[in-house]
């Protein structure tokens, strides 16, 4: 019998036995992450224990959440952070102007690698899956738990297959490919189990699709998404200065899954999630007469290069609508400088944009562009909960760069045709 | 800790987001009190009032679902509450209660059976719960042998120091 991706991996880390889904068992972890929204929570916890850092090779340490500092809690709370980095040695240490958002900067820096066993106080670190390694979302005291052991307790998930054929239509990005699988499955269509990807469609998706599409996995309540490694994951990693061996990691052919599901990715309209769930998925076309007030660009779901570029080819020579505020917000200090460097921030700027240093800010709520009361604002990231971005009574819908910078010009959601 | 618990029951709907429970402009504290006194903030505002000590929180699907932030669970046990009874939970906020030592049910049975405002009580060591005021006893699923070691030290850091740190 053969293995789905997930379970090879729960089976090198935690002592080469066969395992399968449903096994509650202890894994050696290749990588704990924590930002400054879940890490000062971690540290308190872990003082606890008393004891040693297990290993400081094997954990990363990133500023993004609440930075640059946008109250005196935030600021003390990435002060523990820096102090701890510190005095642990801990030398994957992300200090703002050096990193930018967790889920970008960890796969850049080479601290992801097909294979891996992840762990990350952030619910997206699914994110990493694009790049073939299990990685999931836990909280502070896990990652307070691991600092000190090196291992974490699993649950060894089922699996869903998502078999991906055919290629993209224009405008359409791995953001309408997700939001199409999520309304799909609903919101917890895919709790406690894994999303693994594979197909012919797969070869024709980018790794900033991969990203964004592994990123939402936990939008349908997936524990992680896995794509299998082929020849773009391996291109990768030849950018990478941190390099080790790439895995070829892949579905044994007679891997049982619980279920399989088949996207022609062809059939797939740019989409867009209207509030308050991702899973209210409808087609951008149908959104008529949705004013708006703020569009943003950027998260970890659509921070990247391949996004910007997108948004900027929209936006080219045109300026944004009287009445909506453009907020462009690259992943990382390195795509910002990639931005510079390939004239985009001149597009974004004289669009009437205004540009943010890379940070998770609005995404969450946090700082850096929150809603006031009714307001209504196109967003690229990944939740459009109750209050996600402001106050309770502000809506997010949710939508590829494309959309969102063609929504900021028409100041009405709109698919990109009509400002063409 | 304590494997019995009493209280009544206050009941609310499905997919309840972490968001929703604590709000992010809450959540740049640990401090359990504080976040006690936010828990549900952003559902129902009068929750912290009518809550007594030891009540039980009774909700429908995917509860917790979301960000991993912790401070959801510990608002919860801030606000005092002794058990979450849940038709499912959501992966990382299920962990996260395990791990700081918030008891957790998953029963669809037991969330039908109960209305606001019931008397409950509950017994991991026999591991039923009793409906006191509809005369009702259920029994209740008990944890996998590693979840019920963490939950039997009430919770992963003692777990971990009770050990050494070595598994
Ligand atoms: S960008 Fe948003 S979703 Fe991503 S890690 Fe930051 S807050 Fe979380």
């Amino acid at each position: 019998m053969g293995f789905t991706m997930t379970e090879k991996i729960f089976k090198s880390h935690s002592g080469g036995k066969e395992v399968k889904p449903g096994d509650v068992l202890f894994a050696d972890v290749d990588l704990g992450m924590g930002t400054d929204a879940t890490m000062p929570l971690a540290i308190k916890e872990f003082r606890k224990i008393d004891k040693n850092i297990f290993d400081p090779c094997k954990i990363a340490v990133i500023q993004d959440h609440f930075v640059p500092a946008k109250d005196i809690n935030s600021a003390n709370n990435s002060l523990i952070m820096r102090e701890f980095a510190k005095e642990m040695n801990i030398s994957n240490y992300f200090e703002l102007g050096r990193g930018g958002i967790c889920h970008h900067v960890v796969p850049d820096e080479g601290l992801c690698y097909p294979g891996d066993l992840i762990i990350g106080a952030d619910s997206h670190t699914c994110t990493y899956g694009a790049f073939g390694a299990f990685a999931t979302g836990v909280g502070s005291t896990d990652l307070a738990f691991f600092m000190a052991t090196g291992k974490l307790w699993f649950k060894v998930p089922g699996a869903i297959k998502v078999v991906l054929t055919g290629k993209k239509k224009p405008y359409v990005q791995g953001k309408d490919i997700i939001l199409h699988l999520v309304s799909l499955l609903g919101v917890d269509g895919a709790t406690y189990k894994v999303l693994e990807f594979t197909g012919d469609g797969v070869k024709g998706l980018d790794m900033a699709d991969r990203i964004t599409i592994c990123n939402m996995a936990i939008e349908a309540g997936a524990k992680s998404g896995l794509f299998e490694v082929d020849d773009v994951t391996v291109d990768f990693y030849k950018g990478i200065e941190n390099k080790r061996e790439v895995q070829h990691l892949k579905i044994d052919e007679d891997a049982v899954y619980e279920r399989v599901i088949n996207i022609d990715i062809s059939s797939i309209e740019p989409l867009v999630a209207e509030p308050f769930l991702p899973s209210n998925v409808k087609p951008v076309s149908e959104i008529k007469n949705v004013k708006i007030h703020q569009s943003f660009i950027g998260s970890c779901t659509n921070g990247r290069i391949e996004d910007m570029r997108m948004a900027a080819a929209i936006l080219k020579d045109k300026t944004i609508h009287p009445d909506v505020r453009l907020i462009v917000i690259p992943g990382t200090q390195q795509i910002y400088k990639e931005m510079v460097k390939e004239g985009l921030m001149e597009i974004f700027l004289n669009s009437g944009a205004i540009m943010s240093p890379p940070t998770c800010g609005p995404c969450l709520g946090g700082h850096m562009g929150i809603l006031g009361e009714h307001e209504v604002c196109i967003a690229t990231s990944n939740r459009n909960f109750v209050g996600r971005m402001g106050a309770t009574t502000s809506k997010v819908y949710l939508a590829n760069p494309a959309i969102a910078a063609a929504s900021a010009i028409k100041g009405e959601i709109c698919s990109p045709e009509e400002v063409r | 800790m304590n494997k019995q618990m009493k209280g009544s029951a206050i009941k609310y709907g499905d997919n309840i987001n972490t968001d929703v429970i604590i709000p992010t402009m809450f959540c740049n504290t640990t401090d359990i009190e504080f976040l006690g006194n936010h828990c549900l903030y952003n559902l129902d505002r009068e929750f912290i009032n009518k809550r007594k000590e030891g009540d039980i929180l009774v909700v429908g699907e995917n509860f917790g679902c979301g960000s991993s932030r912790e401070n959801a669970p510990l608002a919860i046990k801030g606000a005092k509450i002794s058990c979450v009874i849940a038709k499912s939970f959501a992966r990382i906020f299920f962990r996260n209660a395990i791990n700081i030592g918030l008891p957790v049910i998953e029963s669809e049975e037991l969330v039908d059976a109960i209305e606001e405002g019931d008397e409950i009580e509950i017994d991991f060591e026999s591991s039923v719960c009793r409906n006191m005021t509809k005369g009702t006893e259920y029994s209740i699923n008990k944890y996998q042998d590693i979840i019920l070691e963490v939950f039997k030290e009430g919770g992963l850091i003692n777990f971990a120091k009770n050990r050494g740190g070595v598994l």
